[in-house]
């Protein structure tokens, strides 16, 4: 069964759209990172399926650094969370305001 | 020669580094010896001088010392211009200086400053002699700066005294607008002859345009009304007797309140050039001349009186000047410095004797108490007076001469000038040394003692010149007297018409009669009083209202630019300005800030609305 590339398109744009909904309403730091990974993964997906209907293997290389960074990205993040979290017992992000102006 | 004449500038600079630099070491007497003692010397170095300089045909000589400004075309040495004038000059200067440096070692005895005063005192002379010594103008205008900044030292050197300090800067400040005048001099002459040594300029004069000429004169001239204290720069001088009488003696009537007439007299071949010129000189010299007898009629301070009596003598210098009569000038400038220190240094010994009491109304019936100051003073008031055989007679006689050859008003304006300087020294004298006892307060009941000898002796010597001073310049040897020993100096003399005997006496005649006559109405008005309202007018008190004068025209509105500066352009221009940039900035931050919510979300969805708008424009500009 061929799959069109139109309907990874849209999956990737519903995933974005999911993920980007989920940053702004939501206020954990953790629910809010999960979103993050869910519009990095959706870009990846349209990477993919660009790589595949171009036949251009650089899509599918671009693919893995996103995924380096992003991991680098939780690790350093989630360290974040974990200290924030041990000072104040809670990880919503809107009590974090002191570089406010 | 050249070692002496360098010897008589550079002894009283010795002296004063040797006290500036064992000064505490040293007693007070020591001191006091060692200043006096340098400048003895230099008068010595100019009897030397003067004694050589006789024996020469060329009566001009040159000492360069060493070159100071060389920067291209303007060459500027520091050169000493020895001649018959610097030399006359040179040895009123030091002799006179000797007399009173001894007269201050028993005056100033016991003041706090001591020490400071003999070093402003050396410095002083130093100043004076580069001045007079110098051959060219800005050598010249050293001096000039040297002698006005030792006035002001000196002047305010009981600087607690708050009066004091304000005389100092007044004298500072007056001098100042004068030293303009110099300034605009040299940059005339150098950018017409292109050089600035007197005998430089001198030999170019010729080329000198007619109105250049006139300018130069009236910038002089300008410069001569600071420092000689002429209409309209002269209420310097007697707010300067602030400071102690033996700098009020030496500086503010000897010394350095000639150096605007040797000025003029130096640049005589320049003054040549301009009729205009001289004539405005003549008139600033008579208009003083009379203008300050009249204030000095209604002075009640004792070295107020002889400061305008001061300012209006230098007046008839100036006088001389105008028409041409540079003998005269000299001749009057140097026994006007024997009878005036003699009178200062009189008046000295009187407020010494009276516990510093300069009130002529708190004196009275000194006489038989100062058994030397009053021979002496009386000398110098008949000297001053104009009555014969004192050296005023000859002196004031020389000037008036001239004078009614020249210009017949201005000899009626000198006459009027005699009676009033033979009326007002005489009060002086008869409220002084004459009339009741007004002392006694002031001395706690005690008789005023006389002075000790260091300042006794000066005024004897100094009346001895009174007496004899008129044989400088005898009436009938001009040729071979002061006159003709200085003619070669000046550029121009005014042609003395061969005057018949008769004239001659006739003008005596006048000259003794105007004595005459001031004296007996002093005495007859101020035998019996000390205080007359109506002889002393306000109006002529408070110098005919002419420091208010300048505070109206001058003062104020200078006063008022400086309130609205502070006010309007200070605090509300400048201050505003700033201060409305930084407003500016801070009320715009304040809106700013307010995008830095702080909440996560709000960064997030700026992003994404940017990200947004970057696509829609790129796809727009692709499409």
């Amino acid at each position: 069964m061929n799959v069109p590339a139109s309907w990874y398109l849209v999956l990737a744009a519903v995933l974005f759209g999911i993920g980007a909904f989920g940053l702004l309403t939501r206020r954990s730091a953790l629910i809010m990172f999960m979103c993050i990974e869910l519009m990095l993964n959706a870009v990846n997906l349209t990477f993919v399926t660009f790589a595949r209907t171009l036949s251009d293997i650089g899509g599918q290389a671009t693919v893995f650094f996103v995924m380096v960074v992003a991991a680098a990205e939780v690790t350093v993040g989630l360290g974040i969370v974990v200290a924030v979290f041990r000072r104040r017992a809670s990880t919503s992000v809107d009590e974090l305001s002191e570089l406010r102006g | 020669m050249a070692h002496v004449s360098t010897l008589i500038v550079v002894l009283p600079l010795l002296g004063y580094l040797l006290v500036l630099v064992n000064g505490s070491r040293l007693s007070e007497r020591q001191i006091g010896l060692v200043a006096t003692g340098v400048v003895g010397l230099s008068f010595v170095a100019s009897v030397v001088a003067f004694i050589l300089l006789l024996h020469r045909s060329n009566r001009q000589v040159t000492v360069h010392l060493f070159n100071w400004i060389d920067v291209g075309t303007l060459h500027v040495p520091a050169a000493l211009f020895i001649d018959p004038l610097s030399i006359t000059m040179c040895l009123f200067v030091t002799g006179i200086s000797t007399l009173i440096h001894l007269y201050s070692i028993s005056y100033m005895h016991g003041e706090k400053d001591f020490k400071k005063f003999f070093l402003y005192l050396n410095l002083f002379v130093f100043s004076m002699l580069t001045l007079v010594l110098a051959n060219n103008l800005v050598l010249t205008f050293v001096g000039w700066e040297g002698v006005g900044v030792c006035s002001y030292w000196l002047v305010s050197y009981y600087f607690d005294r708050d009066s004091a300090s304000s005389a100092g800067k007044k004298a500072f400040i007056y001098n100042r607008v004068g030293d303009v005048g110099l300034l605009l001099a040299m940059f005339l002459l150098f950018s017409r002859t292109g050089t600035l040594t007197y005998v430089g300029v001198f030999a170019k004069a010729g080329s000198l345009s007619p109105t250049v000429a006139t300018l130069v004169v009236l910038a002089l001239l300008l410069a001569a009304t600071g420092k000689s204290a002429q209409i309209p720069l002269f209420n310097w001088l007697p707010d300067a007797m602030e400071g102690p009488t033996p700098v009020s003696a030496l500086i503010h009537a000897a010394t350095m309140v000639t150096a605007g007439v040797y000025l003029l007299v130096r640049m005589s071949p320049v003054l040549a050039l301009s009729s205009s010129g001289r004539m405005t000189i003549a008139i600033i010299g008579g208009a003083t001349a009379f203008v300050a007898a009249t204030i000095a009629t209604s002075q009640k301070d004792i070295k107020k009186v002889l400061a305008f009596s001061t300012v209006s003598q230098i007046g008839y210098m100036v006088l001389a000047v105008g028409v041409g009569a540079y003998a005269a000038a000299i001749f009057l400038m140097v026994s006007h410095a024997f009878f005036k220190a003699l009178l200062f240094l009189g008046s000295g010994s009187v407020i010494h004797a009276l516990n510093g009491e300069q009130d002529l109304r708190k004196m009275g019936a000194l006489q038989r108490f100062l058994p030397l100051t009053f021979p002496t003073f009386l000398i110098g008031w008949l000297t001053i007076s104009g009555i014969p055989p004192f050296a005023g007679f000859w002196s004031k006689g020389d000037v008036l001469t001239n004078v009614f050859e020249h210009n017949k008003i201005l000899w009626v304006v000198g006459v009027a000038t005699a009676i009033l300087t033979a009326y007002y020294m005489s009060r002086l004298f008869v409220l002084t040394f004459r009339g009741t006892e007004r002392f006694r307060q002031v001395t706690h009941g005690h008789d005023p003692h006389e002075s000790p000898w260091m300042m006794t002796l000066p005024l004897v010597l100094l009346a001895v010149l009174s007496v004899l001073g008129g044989l400088l310049d005898l009436p009938w040897i001009h040729h071979n007297s002061l006159a003709g020993f200085l003619r070669s100096t000046f550029g121009y003399v005014a042609p003395l018409h061969a005057q018949s005997t008769v004239s001659q006496y006739g003008l005596a005649a006048v000259d003794i009669a105007a004595a005459l006559i001031g004296l007996a109405a002093a005495f007859s008005i101020w035998r019996s009083r000390s205080e007359d309202e109506r002889l002393t007018p306000a109006f002529l008190e408070h110098v005919w209202y002419w420091d208010d004068f300048y505070d109206a025209t001058i003062g104020r509105p200078l006063e008022e630019l400086a309130v609205f500066s502070d006010v309007v352009v200070e605090d509300e221009v400048i201050d505003g300005g700033v201060m409305g940039i930084a407003v500016g900035i801070s009320r715009s931050a304040e809106g700013v800030r307010k995008i830095q919510s702080g909440f996560v979300r709000h960064y997030a969805l700026a992003m994404m609305l940017g990200t947004a708008v970057l696509i829609v424009f790129l796809v727009a500009r692709v499409s």
